[in-house]
């Protein structure tokens, strides 16, 4: 441990040491302000699959998510509770690509490996293995709120349509079938056993605002990529488009 | 110290104002006892002086870039500290949390005398670490909110995802008063105490004023 130390010094010695000290204070601190102004005046991005950001805050997120990506594991679960828990009221936030009514032969159209297209019907899925999940919903804006969802694990939709094939690949774009809302989800989150399409809130066939006929709940992401009323699923190596992503949000939102 | 002090200073300049533009989106939290609501904090006249509404994604870009800065920053301190001995000046002991509510007493001029003190008085040393848990705290419970579904045992540990959002909410709340009575006190204290902050040394002088004036290197 180092102790104070005393010296005499002259009047001088006190007054050269004090202007050293104030004018590194001064400069370092003029620094900091233009790197501030900088940073703050620094321009948008090239809008592309991302836009809206400032250019170094979006290579931050990008940073940020790739480091977290490579120290996290998707093997965690998100907590769950009894369904007693969960809102009787489910909130509902935003109609983007749900505004127009919905087309009487809705089908759900899934890219195939191929390049061609498989056309779901709602009966259809409906028969699949049901999954329900009692869970936190995030929104981006700060709420949260106990929902329970039921509808079909992506997994299991993945496995009974054959798609192996298309899960291999890095990243899966959801749309509605206006193309009015659209989201990009990495794998991983995607294959994530609580991931669902769902098609139930609390035992009871979607309300039109909450996205009937069918809907993604991704509980791993902030509401913002729980798309509502999906329309086609694609799979890509690129990044697919996402909406909040274009409007200066983060690409992964992940939680 | 120093270095670490002016380092967080507009740090966590930023990453409040950032929250600010985070918090615009929800902000629900209000004071409510027994049914009254006290207060909503931040009035819309605020919010429109100072700039914030509409601006959630930007705030969330600045604040999780200056996130890492301030928990680095925040780590070398502590580190430093560790390291150096300072601690010893710094954390309370066991007459710590009696003598320091003498020393307000004293600041407040309810009393005449302040307990004896070493570098620094009972009540800075409950302040200064105060300051630096609420700093951890601001970490884990950003951590909890930030990543809920990674950090999940945290999150729980903290009350869950709600609650760890109110705490994250009330510290800096409660930095914001630190703030304002270190700024008086800073004042008070005087510009000597203040050079020293900025250079690392405090003029001391001797009691015969013609002997030349003694500089107290704290070498932090």
């Amino acid at each position: 441990m180092k102790t104070e130390q005393q010296k005499e010094l002259t009047d001088q010695q006190i007054k050269r040491r004090n202007f050293i000290s104030f004018t590194a204070f001064g400069v370092l601190g003029g620094l900091a302000v233009a790197g501030w102004e900088w940073l703050y005046k620094s321009g948008p991005e090239n809008p592309g699959i991302t836009a809206g950001a400032h250019k170094p805050l979006r290579r931050a997120l990008n940073k940020t998510e790739l480091f977290f990506r490579r120290v996290f594991s998707d093997n965690h679960f998100v907590k769950t509770y009894p369904k007693s828990m969960a809102a009787e009221q489910v909130r509902q936030n935003g109609d983007l690509g749900i505004e127009a009514p919905l087309s009487n032969n809705w089908r759900l159209s899934v890219e195939q490996a191929s390049g061609q297209k498989l056309f779901i019907t709602f009966d259809e899925l409906k028969s699949l293995p049901k999954t329900e999940i009692v869970y936190d919903f995030k929104c981006i804006e700060g709420w949260d709120q106990i929902q329970h969802w039921g509808g079909v694990k992506f997994t299991d939709f993945i496995n009974h349509y054959k798609l192996q094939d298309q899960i291999r690949k890095q990243y899966v774009g959801f749309e509605t079938p206006d193309g009015g809302y659209y989201v990009g989800i990495d794998m991983p989150s995607a294959v994530h056993p609580q991931t669902i399409l769902a098609y139930e809130v609390n035992d009871k066939p979607l309300p039109m605002e909450n996205g009937y006929p069918l809907r993604l709940i991704i509980p791993v992401k902030y509401g913002i990529k729980s798309l509502k009323r999906i329309g086609s699923i694609t799979f890509s190596n690129n990044r697919p488009r996402d909406y909040w992503a274009e409007h200066g949000y983060d690409y992964y939102s992940g939680l | 110290m120093r270095w670490t002090h002016w380092v967080n200073f507009p740090v966590l300049t930023v990453m409040i104002w950032s929250g600010m533009l985070i918090y615009w989106a929800d902000d629900e939290y209000s004071i409510t006892l027994f049914g009254h609501r006290f207060f909503r904090f931040f009035p819309d006249w605020f919010y429109k002086e100072l700039h914030i509404p509409h601006r959630l994604s930007e705030g969330m870009a600045f604040h999780f870039l200056f996130m890492w800065f301030f928990a680095i920053n925040g780590f070398i301190y502590v580190l430093y500290t560790i390291f150096s001995g300072e601690w010893r000046y710094l954390l309370p002991n066991r007459h710590s949390f009696k003598e320091a509510w003498l020393v307000v007493l004293h600041d407040l001029h309810l009393r005449k005398t302040a307990p004896p003190q070493g570098k620094y008085n009972a009540a800075q040393r409950v302040a200064y670490t105060a300051i630096i848990i609420m700093g951890i705290g601001s970490v884990l419970t950003g951590l909890a909110i930030y990543k809920p579904v990674q950090f999940n045992w945290l999150c729980s540990l903290l009350g869950g995802y709600h609650l760890a959002r109110i705490w994250h909410f009330a510290l800096t709340i409660g930095y914001v008063l630190f703030f304002v009575i270190h700024i008086v006190q800073v004042i008070l204290a005087g510009w000597n105490n203040f050079r020293s902050v900025v250079s690392g040394f405090e003029v001391v002088l001797h009691e015969d004023v013609s002997e030349p004036p003694i500089a107290q290197a704290d070498e932090n």
